[in-house]
């Protein structure tokens, strides 16, 4: 069972080396945020009401476009091969994989979140509740998007035709997301009705999403 | 079984197609012209007046735009499992029949919504389910587009479209889960239909018409497509064996 460790951290160090494809993602999440305000106007009210939905929508989009390489580099240098002939499951490797890619951008944009919804005029408790909301949903971004990434590891300029194919598949996420990042701060909805179902999806993409993937890259690779 | 391996040969497929055609198009013409009648001499609805009517396009069209993907699902099924190139073609060719659908559906229950809820649009979860079946299939089309006839391309397809197929749950029961403003299941339901006679039955009806529309127009796609791929291939010879390709004999039937 070394070998998963083992992979954990290579994909780590290739994430922090090679494109640095989290601190990418921080600084694509940083640019959304704040191209929002040109768009709609920086009045305080509106920023409030509207922030987390505006951090989710710029986590997902980060999350989306940090993935369309996260099994193409393996598959072009032949990593992906060894992946199918080694002893391990294939689905291990690719939750493995997901983990390591989210621990690189996911936690990042976290991170970050709080002092972007501070420069959305957020409150302390709204503040907690995207923070809270981002950190159980992401991992689903990032295992649902998985799947686009395996279907699509052999395509030429995947990246658009991925988020075409991920992002309907998203949208539960986004709305129980956002439900309850905007109920943490007060609203007529209770906060953990929402994020219970929330924490539920990441669940059940975690269970569900690796045996996909790995089914994609299986079916794709012969 | 033995039914899907005999029929799952592109040729005697084209031979069923030719027999099965002139029916299935003939008993669509029948049904369609009966379901119009009806819905036109229905009663009006004693709420809605006469933009009831639209009824008899919307809901057929929503069944059509399920059924479509469910066809499609246990196609993608056949390519995985089976790796059949027919039920590649039958994969794609229902990608853009259910998109057609879905479109339908969409545009219809807007121009109903208008005068019934005074809105185009509201984000009601039957609504933006059918929104999210209508994306699903442009993906899946943009995977057709992308990866051209390759099998890789097929296999892509058919994985996203089983992934896909859990909206379709959603969306039948999205109604029952949420209670927003489209109205719940008034035809198949505990305790029978809600809607009176007179009205059930040309919806029925259009409904069925739809269905075989949706066949017969499948199975004139499937046609084209294995024609096209035939072509495609012979002019792939042609080139090879020196010929100028594409000459007009071998045009494929519309």
């Amino acid at each position: 069972m070394s070998a998963l460790p083992a992979l954990f951290l290579r994909e780590w160090r290739v994430a922090r080396r090679i494109g640095g494809s989290g601190a990418m993602g921080v600084v694509f999440f940083l640019t959304l945020v704040a191209i929002v305000p040109f768009a709609v106007g920086p009045d305080p009210n509106l920023l409030a009401r509207i922030g987390p939905a505006i951090l989710w929508i710029a986590a997902l989009l980060a999350t989306l476009l940090c993935l369309d390489r996260l099994f193409q580099a393996d598959a072009e240098d032949g990593s992906l091969d060894l992946f199918h002939l080694a002893e391990t499951p294939l689905e291990l490797a690719v939750l493995v994989k997901c983990a390591a890619h989210w621990a690189a951008t996911g936690l990042p944009l976290i991170l970050a979140a709080p002092f972007l919804g501070l420069m959305l005029q957020q409150e302390r408790m709204a503040l907690v509740g995207v923070v809270a909301t981002l950190l159980v949903g992401t991992p689903a971004l990032t295992l649902i998007g998985a799947i686009g990434a395996a279907a699509t590891v052999t395509v030429r300029r995947g990246g658009l035709l991925m988020a075409l194919l991920v992002l309907p598949l998203t949208i539960p996420v986004l709305i129980f997301g956002v439900s309850a990042a905007e109920a943490a701060s007060g609203g007529t909805v209770p906060f953990y009705a929402p994020f219970a179902i929330l924490c539920a999806i990441t669940l059940a993409a975690l269970a569900l999403c690796p045996f996909a993937a790995a089914a994609a890259l299986r079916y794709l690779g012969e | 079984m033995s039914f899907l391996s005999t029929y799952a040969n592109p040729t005697r497929f084209l031979r069923f197609a030719e027999g099965a055609l002139p029916w299935l198009s003939g008993a669509t013409l029948l049904l369609l012209a009966i379901g119009l009648y009806g819905a036109f001499t229905a009663p009006p609805d004693y709420q809605q007046g006469e933009t009831v009517r639209i009824m008899y396009i919307h809901v057929p069209s929503a069944w059509i735009a399920i059924f479509a993907y469910v066809v499609m699902t246990s196609a993608s099924l056949g390519v995985l499992v089976w790796r059949h190139p027919l039920a590649d073609a039958a994969q794609k060719t229902a990608a853009n029949l259910g998109a057609a659908f879905t479109f339908i559906c969409l545009v219809t229950g807007s121009l109903w919504g208008k005068p019934m809820w005074g809105t185009f649009w509201v984000w009601d979860a039957r609504l933006t389910s059918m929104l999210v079946l209508f994306l699903l299939y442009l993906g899946l089309i943009a995977v057709r587009q992308t990866m051209d006839d390759t099998p890789r391309g097929a296999r892509i397809a058919a994985i996203m479209t089983l992934v896909g197929a859990i909206d379709i749950p959603i969306i039948k029961y999205s109604v029952d889960w949420w209670n927003t403003l489209h109205q719940p299941a008034s035809v198949f339901r505990i305790g029978g239909p809600s809607i009176s006679g007179s009205m059930l039955w040309p919806l029925i009806i259009m409904t069925l018409a739809g269905t075989l529309l949706f066949l017969t127009l499948h199975v004139m796609a499937i046609r084209n497509e294995i024609l096209r791929r035939r072509l495609a291939r012979l002019s792939m010879q042609a080139v090879r064996a020196g010929e100028p390709a594409g000459d007009e004999s071998m045009e494929p039937a519309k």
